[in-house]
């Protein structure tokens, strides 16, 4: 056996320990390769996953990436062989490329429980949610969550074109060009120059150079008319978005975020069915014996990192140590196995609901000694 | 016992740095025939020359196996992490002047700004099944770039020449290169995005922050920086 430094055993025996816990309560151990398709990868999170995870490649399989997380070789095993409802719990290696600061590791030990079951998504969530944090219960950690679908169906639910909230839709994760759009959709600012004369132009077309490439002359034309179509529509209405605006920065204790959601709503009737199940997920909480009074509730969070995470979003971070990872975290993320299940033959996915736990941190902290 | 000075090897910027060089009194050379890679130093003492390729320049001051090296503010900002932190600008030399730009076809006249080149690769990834992609060699500068302005849907496919040409091969929709004066780009009827402008570059003498020194290299470093005129 190989030989193992005293701190890489105390985390694998507090990852053994965090992995028995989720086992004794029903879930499956699951195995997952270091090395995935990174071509997989790189369409579902797109390009800048390359800034974060390490690639590596051989003349036969092409590109592959250390694994960053779990999360899709778990989908992808569970869509090729497993059974519904399903429950799992896995630990090991992710690695994480570090550009920016030396001090953050790049590579550490996940434990990881994750829920593939639609049956009572609000007990699901409350589930995975309370399992973490009783895991993580000696450290005094504080937990923030917030909820991507209430976001989701507040875009929905603007009064505009379906090419609009698409756009919207897709720059959720990206909150400076979410903003940016919003400015433009609601005439907050102008259209630039070079459009307002692409516009006004009789023939646009006129000396623009010979067609090359795979993009074609259609697809620029499809385009000048989507633009004056869309010139040609109502701006966002403005109480639209201040509501939008409102939702946004709802920032709170759980019961009382849920207060001001609900007010919200009365006159964002889209967002009603997203927060009667935030108030589902309360009382499942509260069940659960978990004190909901002394939860925060943030609407915009987990929206700067956590692609693909549609609904609940939840971590447990070190109060006043921004600079810190959380230690534990997780959400639902019914859309990413849509995403992968089109793949795999399924693309109507599974309701799934899961999050992860940094053994090492946990140390650190004091914790499991 | 003396600290080391890296050079491009070749071409003009070996010639153009040789000339910033011998401008301030210190004389460097080529020793040997013109196919041996070693130099020579005349006017000041403890400077040795190492003639590199202008690539491997940041490489080698980030590792600190030379003090002081002459390369492109593209090539280290592309190829150091924290690259301000590896090392110094000591003095821009004023020539290999580059911009490095994103260009799209010229007949793309619906595009004009980065939020368009958005738009239009998730138009794209619709209707051709894959991600829209550019072509470069500046792989971090233009993730970093693309990132910062929002733009998603796109991946990058490596070129490290003839990248104009890559459009009109259909080996990539757009490109992302240096460009000095935009007759390439134009001789291939692609344009520059109005705000597509990433990089100025040009060619600079920059300082390994961590290369190892003695005291009487500090002295000899010293009295290269007051030769040269710099601060």
């Amino acid at each position: 056996m190989a030989w193992l430094s005293p701190e890489k055993a105390q985390v694998l025996a507090c990852a053994a320990a965090l992995r028995a816990e989720f086992e004794a309560a029903g879930a499956v151990v699951v195995e997952a390769p270091i090395l995935v398709s990174a071509g997989d990868l790189l369409d579902l999170y797109g390009e800048d996953l390359r800034a974060r995870a390490y690639t590596t490649s051989d003349t036969l399989r092409g590109e592959q990436m250390l694994r960053p997380d779990f999360t899709v070789p778990v989908v992808e095993q569970h869509m090729k062989q497993g059974a519904e409802p399903a429950r799992y719990t896995y630990s090991g290696e992710v690695f994480r490329r570090q550009e920016e600061d030396e001090a953050r590791a790049n590579e550490y030990v996940q434990v990881g429980f994750e829920i593939f079951d639609g049956a009572d998504p609000a007990a699901a969530d409350a589930e995975v949610f309370a399992r973490l944090r009783t895991a993580v219960a000696p450290l005094g950690l504080k937990a923030t969550m917030g909820d991507i679908g209430i976001l989701m169906a507040a875009v929905e639910g603007l009064n505009t074109s379906e090419a609009r909230k698409a756009a919207l839709r897709r720059h959720l994760w990206r909150p400076a060009r979410f903003k940016a759009l919003v400015e433009r959709y609601s005439g907050r600012s102008p259209m630039p120059a070079a459009r307002k004369a692409l516009l006004a132009s009789r023939d646009p077309l006129a000396g623009a150079g010979p067609e090359i490439g795979l993009r074609s002359l259609d697809e620029v034309v499809g385009r000048i008319e989507a633009l004056r179509a869309d010139a040609a529509l109502p701006p966002i209405p403005a109480h639209e978005v201040e509501l939008l605006e409102a939702l946004l920065s709802v920032r709170e204790t759980l019961p009382h975020a849920l207060e001001q959601l609900r007010d919200i709503a009365v006159d964002m009737p889209a967002i009603v069915p997203a927060v009667d199940r935030l108030g589902r997920r309360m009382q499942a909480m509260a069940a659960r014996g978990i004190d909901i009074e002394t939860l925060e509730f943030e609407a915009a969070y987990g929206r700067t990192h956590m692609e693909y995470y549609d609904g609940f979003v939840f971590g447990f971070v070190v109060e006043g140590r921004p600079d810190l990872p959380a230690v534990a975290s997780g959400g639902r993320y019914d859309a990413l196995t849509r995403e992968v299940g089109r793949r795999l033959g399924r693309p109507e996915g599974i309701p799934a609901v899961g999050g992860i736990i940094r053994p090492g941190m946990v140390l650190e902290l004091g914790g499991r000694a | 016992m003396s600290i080391k000075l890296g050079v491009p090897s070749k071409g003009r910027l070996m010639e153009k740095t040789f000339d910033w060089f011998g401008q301030r009194g210190v004389t460097l050379s080529r020793s040997g025939s013109d196919r041996e890679y070693s130099g020579k130093v005349e006017g000041i003492e403890g400077v040795e020359l190492v003639l590199l390729s202008a690539g491997e320049i940041p490489r080698e001051l980030n590792a600190g196996r030379i003090h002081l090296g002459v390369t492109g503010t593209d090539l280290v900002r592309e190829k150091l992490g924290q690259w301000d932190q590896r090392v110094e600008e000591m003095a821009e030399l004023g020539f290999g002047h580059a911009d490095l730009i994103i260009a799209v076809p010229q007949f793309w006249v619906d595009v004009d700004t980065m939020d368009d080149l958005d738009a239009v690769a998730a138009a794209f990834r619709a209707r051709h099944g894959f991600r829209l992609r550019i072509a470069t060699k500046y792989h971090r500068l233009v993730r970093d770039f693309l990132r910062e302005r929002g733009v998603a849907d796109y991946q990058l496919v490596d070129s490290q020449g003839a990248t104009e040409g890559t459009v009109k091969n259909e080996t990539a929709e757009a490109v992302a290169d240096i460009t000095s004066t935009g007759d390439t780009l134009r001789a291939n009827h692609l344009k520059i995005l109005s705000d597509g402008l990433m990089l100025k570059s040009q060619a600079t003498l920059f300082r390994a922050r961590r290369a190892p020194m003695r005291d009487e290299d500090r002295r000899v470093l010293a009295e290269l920086e007051e030769r040269l005129g710099i601060d």
